[in-house]
């Protein structure tokens, strides 16, 4: 505002040299980490040719995510220094808290998973490039940006890059026409719901004079507002945003398509990484700026979220895609944070931050057991296929069965734990309904879970002649991975619910 | 000593975890050794405990063993730990007790089975779980175990998962007890927030404070649980249909241990059930009697060996329930333990016929077993005069406990219960007799066909599934005693039915050794009944005789075959209760439980009807926006913005 002001004034004899604001590089370094290793790898891979060349990519991007959250170990002991404490920094732009660091770190290992997953596929389909790792890695950047913006126009850059990033993903099975059309599907809903959302912090900007968050905060805490149709409608367009980005019903509609259509692998990092992401932005607007007008915004989630977890469960059901069905069950499970938003209270947020980090591990496995029975050309999705599996790959039944489980909410998984946090938070907050429903709907949905199981072990494999699947080694580990963390979590919760407990999200002020 | 008691449920683990490991590599017969040891140990490890319970001073017989703080929950803290208590003790006793005895015999069921260490893989982490529902020392425990045994449930019934019958009857299963469970976390979330505490102890000491509305909430949610876990009305279908599974799991999980985690729940929250309103016992009272009677009269009819047990189950656990209604929690424990006896011996000895029959489960074509079959043929008799009432066995002491409380709850409703309770009394006498005849008695029908006219009762899932798979080959049969493995475990049950009343005698006070051990837990909320020794007398008597005469009619009917055999189609068809639940399907109350079997059969094969048909016709709309096009999803995109924008808009000016 101060350039403005400036203007307006007649220019003084020998110009004071403009005051840039004071930058905290350090508090960038998860960022600076990822966006430099996207870098790195682009230019690298112009030099480097070799046709083992996609291993090192792989290895590289998961060296960049766990960079990432090496970088973020120091940031997090400063914010949970009693004498330090979060900070804001880019002149208030960006936000440092125990949530934004906590998400960093959800969105980094949903890189390192979706690369795992990502590099056997290349090689199956022939399509060994590194652009995928440089956009999963770029994406990750925007994603990031988003769980640290402090800034309307910061979270609007950062959506972009997320999203664009992810639309390419999308489309990047270069010979499958589905893909493609997955691709521009996302593109063109994606670009018309980030008007809406721009359009929306145009209007905040109108009724609060200001898109930084700090700021906003303290003009509601300050002002009386008479008027606050422009907040309103602004709000109202935000959450058309952010709620496509999630998937929250009726904001859905693009997720069945491009999960269907897009390569598998990509799909990893959509339902993780970019969810993770959406929600880190969902929170920061409406649980932290517009705290003021929680009962205002309060009853459209809860609207939002019934739909979204009945409209998941219940056409989950009636897929026979196996991709389409975990579409819609990431939808439910969207469904499922949105009811710890819902509750607009740190609990809440704590249950929802435990929820998008079990969920990441278990969609992703998910995923990525499905990108492996896809087999070469990513065709097979059918629920036929899945028939018979625990006869010929009894390891690979058993993890899906898992993941399954979890999904469902069965006890001994994270999956359980990540549900009853978040009806234990709508419970407290005095969201008995809500919690009802949320219940109502896992019933609903652990028939569509244990379809998928009875398919794996029961029946012939309807193709006797179809060839043993490999597991290849990089997503074995993923694999490995996503199920220590369930069932780690599922027995031991503790340690990731009282991280999230110290990563409640606040707006401080630049420090 | 009491300390020991993580060993109860760590035992069972370790041998789910090395059975995983290195089941394959074990084999047959190690494997099922390797668990039997496991489940004989954690039964050790039980008696040490027990003995320290007993050393200790009534009032403090209650130890909680906390292994780790477990997850925090808002302010609170949920710890993982065991309670040892009078309780938890006796059904842990019973649990690995019986347990241990159905893996013995397991090794011989199981000869030559294919999967033969997965069975017992999936046996010990039933084991395991089961003590995790009993042992818990809070609800949440309570819980994980909850789910635990149903979902172990749900992998045995599909354990030869090639088979479709089998698939269905587990998914059955695991739908309706998710319905139950549904109730249970529901409970659980209440508690929580009017109590702030899931623990025992503290709930047991804030019961009090409850306001009665949420006290009978928390009850009949929990009550809600318990009807899926222990098979009642209405959530009872599941349970006929578990019976495809193998029979030593029938013996375990169907009638010993995991339907009986229902009952042992209601025991457990008695404070609860108290704190709430009078009517709310009540309500299990009558759902545990009319279950206890229509199970009864569907046992008649029942052709499948294996069924007649399971109604039976459900019937004997509907009388179970009546006495947790009643305020008899002392009766409702006595009567699970006799019952997990005689139960766990009747499927075991049904088991032994049919793998002494090659496979067969149909008792027509049985008959003049016990000539060839004389240890099965003895220990099935004790189980049968133990269930059927006939003094001096066990279960007629325990059932004439039940009864004696129903009489005692006064007014009519007390002899109302009380009247069906005995009518059912005499059905299960009939039928369990008409089993016994048919299957031991008479002359061998071995190689008889079926009349096709009685076909549809064991054609609906019983019959494809049971037995030692590949020689029911109806060529030629010839029945022969099962292995020392088998009949060890009936020797062994059939005298524990025979004498199994001596834990809880009527006789003098000083004789209620189980009423006085369960004193600390469920004292200050049984019910203390008013009524004449004589009366007492005439009542037990009452029920003697007409044990006798639903076995003399039975005689009359199946052994003399004075009277013609009365078997109405409606009760062979179990009130067409399953079929009525499969024809409305489409309804949205019903959807969750048989709906399933019916949506799987519709969607899962693919065919583009059933629920398919259901989302076209009610859903069109719903199907034209999923339409693939851009520009209608961009559509409905519009229409949720509209709809957002209208919300705060008429906020602003309402």
């Amino acid at each position: 505002m101060a350039v403005f002001g400036s203007l307006s004034q007649p220019l003084p004899a020998d110009p004071t040299p403009v005051e840039t604001p004071s930058v905290d590089w350090a508090a960038a370094a998860p960022l600076l980490v990822l966006v430099g290793g996207a870098l790195v790898l682009m230019l690298w891979s112009s030099f480097v040719r070799s046709r083992r060349a996609t291993h090192l990519y792989t290895a590289f991007t998961c060296l960049v995510a766990v960079g990432a959250i090496g970088a973020v170990v120091p940031l997090w002991r400063e914010v949970q220094d009693a004498d330090r404490g979060p900070f804001s920094t880019f002149g208030g732009a960006v936000g440092v808290d125990g949530f934004s660091l906590f998400m960093t770190v959800v969105i980094a290992v949903a890189v390192a998973l979706a690369a795992l997953f990502i590099d056997d596929y290349l090689r199956r389909e022939q399509l060994e490039s590194v652009e995928p790792f440089v956009l999963v890695l770029l994406s990750a950047a925007g994603g990031v940006i988003m769980s640290q913006a402090n800034d309307l126009i910061v979270l609007f850059l950062g959506l972009e890059i997320l999203s664009i990033a992810v639309y390419v993903l999308a489309a990047s099975h270069r010979r499958r026409v589905t893909s493609q059309e997955a691709g521009v599907k996302y593109f063109v809903l994606g670009a018309f719901s980030s008007a809406f959302f721009l359009y929306g912090i145009a209007l905040v900007y109108g009724g609060t004079g200001t898109t930084n968050l700090i700021e906003i905060l303290e003009y509601f805490s300050t002002t009386v507002v008479t008027d606050d149709g422009l907040v309103l409608a602004g709000l109202a367009l935000m959450l058309v945003g952010l709620g496509f980005k999630v998937a929250a019903v009726p904001f859905h509609f693009w997720t069945p398509d491009v999960y269907q259509g897009s390569p598998t692998p990509m799909v990893t990092w959509m339902a993780s990484g970019v969810k993770a992401a959406g929600f880190a932005g969902l929170i920061r607007v409406l649980v932290l700026a517009f705290d003021a007008y929680a009962v205002d915004w309060q009853p459209i989630v809860f609207a939002l979220a019934v739909a979204t977890l009945f409209v998941g469960a219940v056409l989950a059901v009636v897929q026979t895609d196996v991709k389409r069905m975990m579409a819609y069950s990431s939808i439910n499970h969207a469904g499922f944070v949105l009811v710890g938003v819902q509750a607009a209270t740190d609990q809440g947020v704590e249950a929802a931050l435990f929820y998008l980090a079990a969920y990441t591990f278990l969609i992703a496995g998910t995923f990525g057991v499905i990108t492996l029975v896809g087999r070469r050309g990513d065709g097979h999705h059918r629920l036929d296929d899945y028939r018979g599996l625990a006869r010929t790959q009894p390891g690979l039944a058993l993890v899906l069965t898992l993941f399954l489980l979890a999904q469902a909410g069965v006890p001994l998984t994270s999956g359980f734990f990540a549900k009853f946090y978040v009806i234990v938070a709508a419970v407290d907050a005095g969201s008995t309904v809500l919690a009802v429903v949320a219940m109502l709907s896992s019933v609903i949905s652990a028939y569509l879970y244990l379809r998928i199981t009875v398919s794996l072990y029961m029946s012939d494999p309807t193709e006797e002649g179809a060839p043993r699947l490999r597991v290849p080694v990089a997503a074995g580990i993923a694999l490995a991975l996503c199920v220590a963390v369930t069932l780690v979590a599922g027995v031991w919760p503790g340690s990731i619910a009282e991280t999230a407990r110290d990563a409640v999200p606040v707006l401080a002020a630049v420090g | 000593m009491t300390d020991v008691v993580w060993l109860i449920p760590a035992l069972p683990l370790a041998g789910f975890l090395v059975l995983l490991v290195a089941g394959r590599r074990l084999g047959e017969p190690g494997a099922g050794w390797l668990a039997t040891a496991a489940c004989g140990g954690s039964f050790l490890a039980t008696l040490v405990v027990y003995a320290g319970l007993l050393g200790e001073e009534e009032h403090s017989r209650s130890s909680v063993t906390t292994l780790f703080e477990w997850m925090p929950v808002g302010d609170l803290q949920v710890d993982v730990g065991f309670l040892a208590d009078p309780l938890s003790i006796a059904m842990a006793l019973f649990i690995t007790g019986v347990g241990t005895l159905i893996h013995l015999y397991s090794i011989g069921y199981m000869h030559g089975d294919a999967d033969f260490p997965k069975f017992f893989v999936y046996l010990n982490l039933f084991v395991f779980s089961m003590l995790l529902l009993v042992l818990g020392s809070n609800l949440l425990v309570t819980f994980v175990g909850w789910e635990g045994v149903g979902l172990c449930s749900y992998l045995l019934i599909s354990f030869w998962f090639t088979d479709e019958a089998n698939a269905s009857a587990g998914k059955k299963a695991f739908v309706t007890n998710r319905v139950g469970d549904w109730g249970f976390l529901l409970a659980i979330f209440l508690a929580f927030a009017t109590l702030g505490t899931v623990d025992y102890g503290e709930l047991a000491a804030g019961a009090g404070e409850l306001a009665g509305v949420t006290a009978t909430a928390i009850a009949l949610l929990l009550f809600l649980g318990a009807t899926g876990k222990s098979a009642q009305i209405p959530l009872y279908i599941w349970l006929p249909d578990a019976m495809a599974g193998p029979t030593p799991v029938s013996a375990l999980i169907h009638a010993a241990t995991m339907v009986t985690g229902g009952v042992f729940l209601m025991t457990r929250v008695n404070p609860i059930l108290a704190a709430g309103y009078d009517w709310a016992p009540d309500v299990i009272a009558w759902v545990g009697v009319v279950t206890a009677f229509v199970a009864a009269t569907i046992a008649v009819a029942q052709n499948d060996i294996k069924k007649v047990l399971a109604y039976s189950t459900i019937s004997q656990l509907g009388y179970m329930f009546l006495a947790v209604g009643v305020g008899a929690y002392v009766a409702a424990v006595f009567h699970m333990i006799t019952h997990a006896f005689f139960k766990a011996l009747l499927f075991l000895g049904s088991g032994s016929v049919i793998h002494g029959m090659g496979g067969e489960q149909d008792m027509r074509r049985m008959g003049g077993l016990r000539k060839v079959m004389p240890v099965t043929a003895a220990t099935f008799i004790v189980g049968w005069l133990a269930i059927a009432g006939v003094p001096p066995f066990s279960g007629f002491f325990s059932k004439d406990e039940i009864l004696l409380y129903a009489w005692g709850s006064g007014g009519a409703q007390g002899r109302a219960l009380w009247a069906i309770g005995l009518v059912t009394a005499l059905l299960t006498a009939y039928y369990m007799s008409r089993q016994v005849f048919m299957v031991f008695f008479g002359e061998p029908r071995w190689d008889e066909p079926v009349a096709a006219s009685a076909g549809a009762a064991a054609a609906d899932g019983g019959e494809a599934g049971d037995g030692t798979a590949g020689e029911a080959g109806h060529a030629e049969v010839r029945p022969h005693e099962s292995p020392w493995q088998m009949t060890v475990p009936l020797v062994v049950l059939a005298v524990l039915s025979a004498v199994g009343e001596v834990i809880n005698l009527p006789f003098t006070d000083d004789l209620h050794f189980l009423e006085r051990w369960l004193h600390p837990v469920v004292g200050a909320n049984e019910a203390h009944i008013d009524v004449a020794t004589g009366t007492k007398w005439a009542l037990a008597v009452g029920a003697a005789v007409l044990a006798l005469v639903g076995i003399l009619v039975a005689a009359a009917v199946y052994l003399r075959r004075r009277v013609r055999a009365v078997e109405p189609s409606v009760l062979a068809h179990a009130w067409y209760y399953d079929e009525a639940i499969t024809r409305f399907a489409g309804g949205p109350g019903t959807r969750f439980f048989e709906a399933v079997a019916w949506f799987d059969a519709h969607v899962v094969d693919g065919a583009v009807n059933g629920v398919a048909a259901l989302v076209r016709t009610g859903g069109r709309r719903l199907r034209a926006v999923q339409s693939g096009f851009v520009r209608s999803y961009a559509l409905g995109i519009s229409a949720g913005v509209v709809v957002l924008l209208g919300y705060f808009i008429a906020r602003l000016y309402v």
